[in-house]
């Protein structure tokens, strides 16, 4: 145990905490915490994938509302058209129907999300810095307005899930088991997001988002490189789309609007920008404020303000950054 | 359709184009000069238009409460600017993403405290509540032509601040080089809070003006921040001329598209689906707009100093 660092104590703190905590609610028979544990797992497995855009290639998305709403639209048309045994479209004669299967509505909703990735990933990464945040606003509005006009899933009013998707046959609707699912899709994706950070892959992203000319020069076209990481940043994101339509039950163009883009990046930035954990403490302690405050007092926006603020001011590098450091470069 | 109709919507669309050129112009200003991310810019915008209905509704006079939106809007902006702000040049864009995102907490917050949820009102000035004949075609709201009006008069003064005056001249070299301009002598820190200052009194005017138009309430400035943020995107960070321009063809476009959408589409489609189509399609329109100028110029219309 002797060379591990800082920030390797406090992820695997943080593990045990994610483990321990549902736990002692369930022990205390408060399902409410168990799901308040929840959405700040799925709110972290968001913000892992825009950390990964962020924190290591330096593209700052303010759209990835945009696949967080598609994963959860994915999830919400799927069930709807299963639950009503409706056919959803056929081509070629081949009928396509809906489903409620978690395992089906998963990799659509990554496939989904990353073709659309694709295309604003593309266009997007003409443009730098301030540009690039603004023209990936540009597109989740699009996706947004879009949703609110489309009236067979509910336009503005959203898309109600009645029962909750199904998987391998586990009961979903309990809250400590739904919550198993959520954290073990974290806990591999935090698993998936380290080993990228430490491939070649990662390497070179790094490089793309330091010095874009010296990765070029060693002859990695940088424009690739950022798309990938792109794409896979916006389906882990889509991910926990469609987990949070699962535990809410609800779908709504409100999951695809820039206050949303806007929260999932102060997640990342809260915890730390690039650290493998950061979106889980950000997410974590944005939600544990929302919900303590908001009991305590209704002005809680005003003192999550100035938490924050404080969290700027004098903790460089996010609450990671505080406890564990500056970055070591072993 | 009639000409008269259109031609009303497109004074409309200006009088809208100019109030996103008042709230454009300090953000870009704060950006080209001090490379600040100022997410709390719409927040300023609120507290002209609180400072306007409070005073307006104290005293009676809406100048005076026009008048009050610039002086609590500038001190707040320099208050903002000293107290925190100022800590944030040298860092990262994200920190100053999170840093004024906070600010918008704090300030909305506060203001929900201060004020309550409901909102005030503030009623247009006696003097334009009647509206006025224009060529003897239409009658115009002639409080929405002195708001256009303001407009240009803002951006008139603007460029002859900029290009004409002592401090103008610091602006543009402060914008250049920082460090060149604070070894020649100048205080780059009050020039830094100034700009800042003017920029809060600019979001305060537009703020004040557009609260008799609208209700004043706390969230008020969010939506209007994202459109400046399209606004100097389009344009080119740092430009005030693009400013102009990009709140010129935002305002026209977002009006117009709303306007003419529906019609269009109702040449092709029954009534029904053509009005709902329409009205996305003209919500989408602005960043669809953003978005193909980008494509196509990634550093918007004027590019300030490469």
């Amino acid at each position: 145990m002797a060379n591990l660092t800082i920030e390797h104590k406090l992820n695997i703190f943080l593990v045990l905490l994610l483990l321990v905590l549902p736990a002692i609610a369930l022990i205390l028979d408060e399902p409410f915490y168990i799901t308040l544990a929840t959405k700040v797992v799925i709110l972290a497995l968001a913000g892992v994938g825009l950390n990964l855009a962020l924190g290591l290639g330096g593209l700052g998305s303010f759209g990835h509302a945009a696949f967080f709403g598609i994963g959860g639209y994915i999830a919400g048309i799927l069930a709807s058209h299963s639950l009503n045994a409706e056919l959803m479209f056929s081509v070629l004669g081949v009928e396509f129907d809906g489903t409620t299967n978690m395992l089906l509505i998963w990799p659509l909703a990554l496939l989904v999300s990353a073709l659309v990735a694709v295309f604003i990933g593309y266009f997007s990464l003409r443009t730098k810095g301030v540009y690039f945040i603004m023209i990936t606003l540009a597109f989740a509005q699009m996706i947004y307005y879009f949703a609110i006009a489309w009236p067979a899933y509910g336009g503005e009013d959203g898309l109600s899930i009645y029962v909750r998707n199904q998987f391998l046959g586990l009961n979903t609707l309990d809250p400590i088991i739904f919550y198993g699912i959520c954290f073990s899709l974290l806990m591999s994706v935090l698993l998936l997001v380290w080993r990228l950070k430490n491939s070649h892959f990662g390497s070179a992203l790094q490089a793309a988002r330091q010095n874009e000319q010296r990765l070029a020069a060693v002859g990695i076209p940088p424009f690739g490189i950022k798309l990938t990481a792109f794409v896979i940043s916006a389906m882990i994101t889509a991910l926990a789309g469609a987990l949070f339509a699962d535990l809410n039950r609800f779908v709504s163009p409100d999951m695809l609007s820039w206050h949303t883009s806007g929260e999932i990046m102060i997640f990342v930035i809260l915890g730390g920008v690039g650290r493998l954990f950061g979106p889980v403490v950000g997410a974590g302690l944005f939600i544990l404020f929302e919900y303590f405050l908001g009991g305590l007092t209704e002005h809680w926006a005003l003192f999550l303000g100035i938490v924050l603020l404080a969290v700027v001011l004098f903790a460089r590098g996010g609450l990671v950054g505080l406890i564990a450091g500056e970055v070591k470069h072993d | 359709m009639t000409a008269i109709l259109l031609l009303e919507q497109l004074l409309n669309g200006l009088q809208f184009a100019m109030m996103l050129f008042l709230m454009s112009a300090g953000l870009t200003l704060v950006f080209g000069v001090m490379g600040l991310i100022n997410l709390a810019h719409g927040v300023l915008y609120m507290v002209g238009a609180f400072a306007c209905a409070i005073i307006a509704g104290l005293t009676g006079s809406f100048w005076l409460g026009l008048l009050a939106s610039l002086v609590a809007a500038a001190m707040a902006g320099a208050l903002v600017e000293v107290g925190v702000i100022r800590k944030l040049y040298r860092r990262d864009h994200l920190d100053q993403v999170l840093a004024t995102y906070a600010l918008i907490l704090i300030f909305s917050g506060g203001t929900r405290w201060l004020f309550g949820a409901f909102p005030l009102y503030l009623d247009v000035p006696q003097i334009l509540s009647t509206p006025v004949n224009l060529f003897g075609l239409l009658d115009y709201s002639s409080y929405r032509l002195f708001i256009i009006a303001v407009g240009i008069a803002v951006a008139l003064g603007l460029y002859f601040l900029i290009a004409r005056t002592r401090l103008g001249m610091r602006i543009r070299a402060g914008k250049s080089d920082r460090e060149m301009i604070a070894a020649l002598g100048v205080d780059i820190r009050t020039l830094y809070t100034l700009v800042f200052a003017l920029g809060a009194a600019l979001a305060g005017l537009a703020g004040a003006l557009l609260g008799a138009l609208q209700s004043v309430e706390v969230g008020m400035g969010d939506s209007v921040l994202i459109l400046a943020f399209v606004v100097i995107v389009i344009g080119g960070i740092g430009s005030i001329k693009g400013a102009f321009i990009g709140a010129l063809l935002v305002g026209l476009v977002d009006t117009m598209g709303r306007f003419l959408l529906p019609y269009l589409f109702a040449l092709v489609l029954p009534p029904d689906s053509a009005a709902s189509i329409g009205g996305a399609l003209s919500s989408v329109a602005i960043y669809i707009l953003m978005a193909v100028i980008l494509i196509v110029k990634p550093k918007g219309l004027i590019a300030a100093n490469g």
